[in-house]
């Protein structure tokens, strides 16, 4: 409810609510446009170029070599993957437990999820040697009538993030409906038609409503443990080998709180960004901040614990290799990225301790990109440390990424940003219907405020 | 004298859909293996004079990689001959280990690959088919004894090194990963060979892979651990043998007998 109050005390009307979002999608500054080029411009550069030479000449033009045959490919697929894992997951967890203040910030943190799988997707092509029969990983009647191997914790990969793709894309298409509908009353031209087909003919009976409301509550119930089993397989790629230091029964858990700290870290960035930059800051407040700070750090508590003890129990074990994989990854060649790992995302989030940090804009931004590079170099080290120490000493070495993977990970970086982009110009970025039911709460609070539905509205709420 | 068939065709016991499914799933059968291929290395022999790395490269077409891949940790040896020094100057010590894949019983390699581009045979064996691989290379990263080899590149062969290839074996594509096959193209010919020849099995001795044939020093040995009588029976039992990483389950089919330094 402080979040609603917040939001009367600004004066916010229901007609304000649409005029600010459909502005959002139809006027475009020159400022948008120039970043679009250059995210479309570093894409194509750092991305599309990079990777087009490298399926040219093979693996070769990453640094990868004999005992490192995983790199930065695959750390990149799992940070991704990780970052996808805040929006969906929280929007859920925030929707079943009606939590007000999701509601402002929901929307762009589902597309963060939708945008990062397919990163992520993107990434797998990107490391696997033959991604031109990638399609042989998926079962389907194929001209060598042969399945893949169910046993595969790679296969469970496919169906996971598969299943975890189309759960969240049917989310935030179906949370967007009412939205479409509300745009295209209000547009004209191409969009009206874009936005008529979209929204799926919705006309805002109290049946939709009702069989809205369902829908989504039912999906939100469903993607929930979705979320939770996806970072688990994904871990289990790496767990069910039996590398020293990979072959840990946490690193599910691990995985999952992981995935859940950078991405709650990325959803404070976009947050920022959108506030900043598509003028929401009547709708993205201090308060979403401040709540997501808590988040932020409760979760830096969880993985720090996690990660001593990871090193707790490689040292309990007393086994030789798994004693050399720590030592290796605390003051080997790769320690001071560890250092820095530990700095940015055990250390620095203790700063969310104040609630003056936590309101507070920009260090909240830097904390929060601080904390997706410790994560990035989390995943890098569990790749980078541990294939570096296997079992046989002869086969021991180091690796070292070459310009072509670094390129690609500032490619994948702009390919995220470009599909957010023209997300941000399709979708209206914060919800209208939900943001205007929380209008409807506070109203309900304080009765003396004129909350008439302006501008002929029909939108009630749902619940 | 036709019996009638309401007589003497005996009543079928009426059975449970548990029984057949019993009856039907013989435990263990996909576990009797036509053969089971074993090597032994008698590291007392082993001088480490990498004779079984230049038989390997000749005969599995394997590319020479070249300075600059060489450098960076890209070369392609099947087999290579692990170097480990014991002991200080001057009392010291260099012992040899050739390792190559270790055809393992329980291969963490065959679990992980998603499209089972590499998988167990009827003889034992872990096989790898090219064609099948994507190059996921988490083959590579499970197998504890690194002898998966990965194309990075196309690898090409200069004028006229190009007509000694083996046209028994496939010259393979970048994307790909590789490994030891215990000559798997010797093997399918000798079996074939025994076929014409109207016999059921490969004698022992009929084949080795190419290793084995070059070993001056007569380090190796190779047979079907089936074949009691085969020479790597034998050795088998002799007290030295071992495992390499034994305590990791993985059941492999290259045996080493240790070196004994009295």
């Amino acid at each position: 409810m402080e979040r609603a109050a917040n939001m009367n005390e600004r004066d916010l009307s229901y007609a304000d609510v649409n005029r600010d979002i459909v502005r959002s999608l139809v006027e475009t500054g020159p400022k948008y446009y120039i970043t679009l080029g250059c995210a479309v411009g570093l894409t194509v550069v750092c991305f599309l170029f990079p990777w087009f030479y490298q399926l040219q000449l093979g693996i070769a033009a990453a640094g990868m070599n004999h005992p490192q045959v995983w790199g930065t490919y695959e750390a990149g697929f799992i940070f991704w993957i990780g970052l996808s894992h805040s929006g969906t997951l929280l929007s859920c967890v925030l929707h079943i437990t009606r939590s007000s203040w999701r509601k402002a910030m929901y929307r762009s943190a589902e597309a963060m999820t939708l945008f990062s799988l397919v990163v992520a997707v993107i990434m797998v092509m990107v490391h696997v040697g033959r991604p031109w029969f990638i399609h042989w990983a998926f079962p389907y009647p194929n001209q060598m009538e042969l399945w893949p191997n169910f046993r595969s914790p790679l296969l469970f990969d496919v169906t996971a993030i598969a299943t975890y793709l189309t759960g969240s894309s049917v989310f935030i298409y179906m949370g967007s409906i009412p939205d479409f509908a509300a745009v295209r009353d209000r547009t004209t031209g191409w969009r009206h038609h874009m936005y008529t087909l979209l929204s799926l003919g919705w006309r805002g009976t109290d049946t939709e409503w009702h069989r809205l409301g369902w829908a989504y509550t039912l999906l939100a119930v469903l993607i929930i443990p979705l979320a939770v089993s996806v970072h688990s397989i994904v871990s289990w790629d790496w767990a069910s080998s039996i590398v020293p230091a990979l072959h840990q029964t946490i690193f599910a858990p691990y995985f999952v709180v992981g995935a859940i700290y950078s991405g709650t870290a990325g959803i404070v960035t976009v947050m920022f960004l959108l506030r900043k930059y598509m003028g929401f800051e009547r709708y993205i407040t201090e308060v979403h901040f401040d709540n997501l700070g808590k988040l932020l750090l409760a979760l830096s508590l969880i993985w720090t614990y996690i990660n001593v003890l990871e090193l707790f129990t490689g040292w309990y074990s007393g086994d030789s290799p798994e004693i050399e994989a720590l030592k290796y990854k605390l003051f080997g060649y790769y320690a001071p990225l560890y250092w820095e790992m530990i700095l940015f995302c055990a250390f620095a989030p203790l700063l969310l301790i104040s609630k003056r940090f936590r309101v507070s804009f920009v260090p909240m931004l830097i904390l929060s990109i601080a904390i997706n590079i410790g994560m990035y170099t989390e995943r890098f080290l569990i790749v980078g440390t541990s294939l570096s120490r296997k079992y046989l000493p002869d086969a021991w070495g180091v690796y070292v990424p070459s310009l072509v993977e670094l390129s690609i990970l500032v490619g994948t970086i702009a390919l995220f940003s470009t599909l957010f982009l023209l997300f941000v110009k399709i979708f209206p970025s914060v919800s209208i219907y939900e943001v205007k039911e929380t209008l409807a709460e506070a109203a309900a609070e304080v009765p003396e405020r004129d909350t008439g539905a302006a501008g002929g509205d029909r939108w009630q709420p749902a619940r | 004298m036709t019996p009638t068939p309401s007589e003497d065709k005996p009543v079928e016991p009426e059975r449970s859909l548990r029984e057949k499914w019993r009856e039907y799933r013989k435990p263990g059968y996909y576990e009797e293996l036509d053969y089971a291929w074993t090597m032994t290395i008698d590291l007392d022999r082993c001088m480490g004079c990498e004779a079984c790395m230049v038989a390997c490269k000749a005969e599995n077409n394997l590319p020479i990689v070249g300075e600059q891949a060489f450098a960076r940790g890209r070369e392609m040896q099947w087999i290579r001959i692990e170097r480990y020094w014991e002991g200080q100057y001057p009392d010291i010590k260099l012992r040899f280990i050739p390792v190559m894949c270790q055809q393992c019983e329980a291969a963490p390699c065959e679990t992980v690959c998603p499209v089972t581009a590499t998988y167990h045979n009827q003889d034992g064996l872990n096989v790898q088919v090219y064609n099948r691989c994507i190059g996921t290379r988490s083959c590579a990263v499970y197998c504890p004894y690194e002898v998966r080899y990965f194309n990075y590149n196309d690898h090409h062969w200069d004028q006229p090194l190009e007509q000694q290839l083996n046209p028994d074996v496939t010259v393979r594509e970048k994307g790909v990963m590789e490994k030891c096959t215990f000559c798997i193209q010797r093997i399918r010919l000798a079996k074939d060979h025994a076929k014409d020849d109207g016999r059921r099995r490969v004698r022992d001795g009929e084949m080795v892979p190419a290793c084995v044939q070059a070993c001056p020093a007569e380090a190796m040995v190779f047979g079907d651990r089936k074949d009691a009588a085969s020479r790597v029976s034998a050795s088998l039992k002799d007290a030295r043998a071992y495992r390499v990483l034994d305590e990791l389950n993985t059941r492999p089919s290259v045996i080493y007998l240790k070196k004994v330094t009295g």
